[in-house]
């Protein structure tokens, strides 16, 4: 498949999870080419980066349901911001924890997981629809009831993967995309090389063996699929592109014309990945 | 490149450098658990502690290692002895094994604190990161706050959104909340400051030496509980712990970009 088809398999008005954490191995190749198609209305499941943010500048989220939106090396993630600011969408703002609850009773069909955390802040003020559940041992404690995070669909990056759907990630953090796989009825796996299964395991371990084939939908080779997030170990992040990114996202005309560069609508992934490069050259 | 003196010549501790040792002591005494800080400051201070008097705690690289090595702020570990990602991580805090130093861009006098947003959150006027994991490191583990510049714009009066749980709101939200609720101390680039009052109000401990208590008075938007007694002094660093700080843990000073007094 190439990004192009499997974003022709989304709809309008779906929930999406998008795995990766922060400015990290997001997949961005998807995530621009969502924004070359139509699909709209969406809410975002994410632990978010510049993926929310270029959503965000499109219009195409109704809700986003996160704990964070961050750069990382660059704390605020402006478009983000700016979205929020003008009330662009609906926040489903949970705590990192909570949302990793909420994936893991969407993987395991359990219509929420208890925990501790959100009692006594405002998320529970914010969130109305979030109940508290008694535990109906001695303790009789009452924890918050974190609803599943159910997906209609799931998007990640790995660093390999082999045809079957079969991911593999070599970097030190898995963060949760087994669990967003698992999550969602449909799942796509975007990667910097399509191997043959045998070659997965040749030099690594098997344990770097994050999604399975039997939660993965489709499979799309992506070289730089991440960027300008990291992909460790194939690439680190693109800072200097990042940098741009954001002093361009901080003012209409220069983005405008970030946009015009970088993500033409009659573009392709070659094209991005083409003008990083030249763009680059001229910066030496 | 010149080396500066050694310690023992120059014995007069920076402002960072106080902050760097109050800092520390948070994590005195804390045992085998992790030390996540989150800052420049605090991140010397960890190191440092652990270097000196707290030797057995748990440091990370940052990203999804523990580190066996205390290598300086910046620079690569050499050794790694455990593995971190995010979801243990976060099992980590829920388990209570952890002291973390957190920011705020909002603190009140009980300890509430707010990094998600300033103003009404439904139409924020500037949106900042969101409540991470604030709610979860409050009600699970012991937390500590730095903040770098102490204004009444950071000690307000009543935070915007509570993303991290004072003493007034986890003893309001009831016996879940409070099991495991722990906030131990505030540093500041002025002074230190603790909860320990009969309501947890947030009470003085220490000014940082060349800080008077009407500065931190004018700095601080609510009344700062003060005990009826001289308040002391920051305790100056030892010549070891400023060789460690300023040759060891950040040798490229970069406590000074985020401590901008003499």
């Amino acid at each position: 498949m190439t990004p192009d088809d499997i974003v022709g398999r989304l709809e309008s008005g779906m929930t999406l999870g998008i795995g990766g954490w922060g400015s990290r191995r997001k997949p961005m190749a998807l995530v621009r080419a969502l924004l070359r198609s139509d699909v709209t209305d969406l809410t975002v499941v994410s632990y978010g980066g510049p993926d929310v943010g270029l959503l965000a500048a499109a219009g195409r989220i109704r809700t986003l349901v996160t704990a964070f939106t961050t750069l990382d090396s660059i704390p605020l993630e402006p478009h983000f911001r700016a979205a929020r600011e003008r009330g662009a969408f609906e926040l489903v703002e949970l705590d990192e924890a909570m949302f990793m609850q909420g994936l893991t009773a969407g993987a395991q069909r359990l219509p929420f997981l208890p925990i501790r955390a959100g009692l006594g802040s405002d998320v529970l003020r914010v969130n109305p629809n979030l109940r508290t559940v008694t535990s109906p041992y001695e303790d009789g404690e009452e924890l918050v009831a974190v609803p599943a995070l159910r997906m209609d669909a799931a998007l990640v990056h790995l660093n390999r993967a082999d045809r079957f759907g079969n991911g593999q990630y070599l970097g030190p953090d898995p963060y949760f995309d087994d669990l967003f796989c698992e999550a969602a009825d449909t799942a796509y796996v975007s990667c910097e090389r399509l191997v043959d299964s045998a070659e997965l395991t040749a030099h690594a371990a098997p344990q770097t063996m994050l999604v399975s084939r039997h939660s993965v939908t489709g499979v799309t080779e992506t070289p730089g699929g991440a960027h300008f997030t990291s992909c460790v170990p194939d690439y680190g992040r693109d800072e200097p592109f990042q940098k741009a990114y954001a002093t361009a996202a901080a003012d209409p005309d220069a983005w405008a014309a970030f946009r015009t560069r970088f993500l033409p609508a009659a573009g392709t992934e070659q094209d991005y990945q083409l003008a990083v490069r030249t763009w680059h050259k001229e910066q030496r | 490149m010149t080396r500066p003196t050694p310690a023992t010549a120059t014995t007069t501790a920076t402002r960072a450098e106080y902050c760097v040792i109050a800092c520390a002591e948070a994590w005195r005494d804390d045992g085998e658990i992790l030390a996540s800080p989150m800052g420049t400051v605090p991140s010397i201070a960890a190191r440092l502690a652990k270097l000196t008097f707290s030797p057995e705690l748990l440091l990370t690289d940052g990203e999804a290692l523990l580190i066996g090595d205390v290598p300086a702020v910046g620079a690569a570990s050499a050794v790694t002895e455990g593995w971190l990602p995010y979801r243990k991580h976060l099992t980590m805090v829920m388990g209570g094994k952890r002291h973390v130093m957190m920011g705020a861009s909002q603190l009140d006098r009980f300890g509430n604190q707010n990094i998600s947003c300033i103003g009404d959150w439904s139409r924020p006027r500037r949106q900042l990161l969101g409540v991470r994991g604030a709610p979860v490191n409050t009600l699970n583990n012991p937390v500590s706050y730095w903040v770098p510049r102490h204004s009444p714009r950071v000690f307000v009066e009543k935070v915007d959104m509570i993303s991290g749980v004072g003493y007034d709101s986890a003893a309001a939200a009831g016996p879940s909340a409070t099991r495991f609720h722990d906030l131990r101390r505030v540093v500041s680039d002025l002074g230190v400051f603790d909860f320990e009052t009969p309501d947890h109000a947030m009470r003085l401990v220490s000014l940082h030496p060349g800080v008077t208590l009407d500065h931190i008075r004018e700095a601080t938007g609510f009344p700062l509980s003060v005990p009826d007694i001289d308040i002391p002094y920051t305790r100056e660093p030892t010549p070891e712990e400023l060789r460690l700080i300023r040759d060891v843990v950040d040798p490229q000073g970069l406590r000074d970009r985020e401590v901008r007094h003499p």
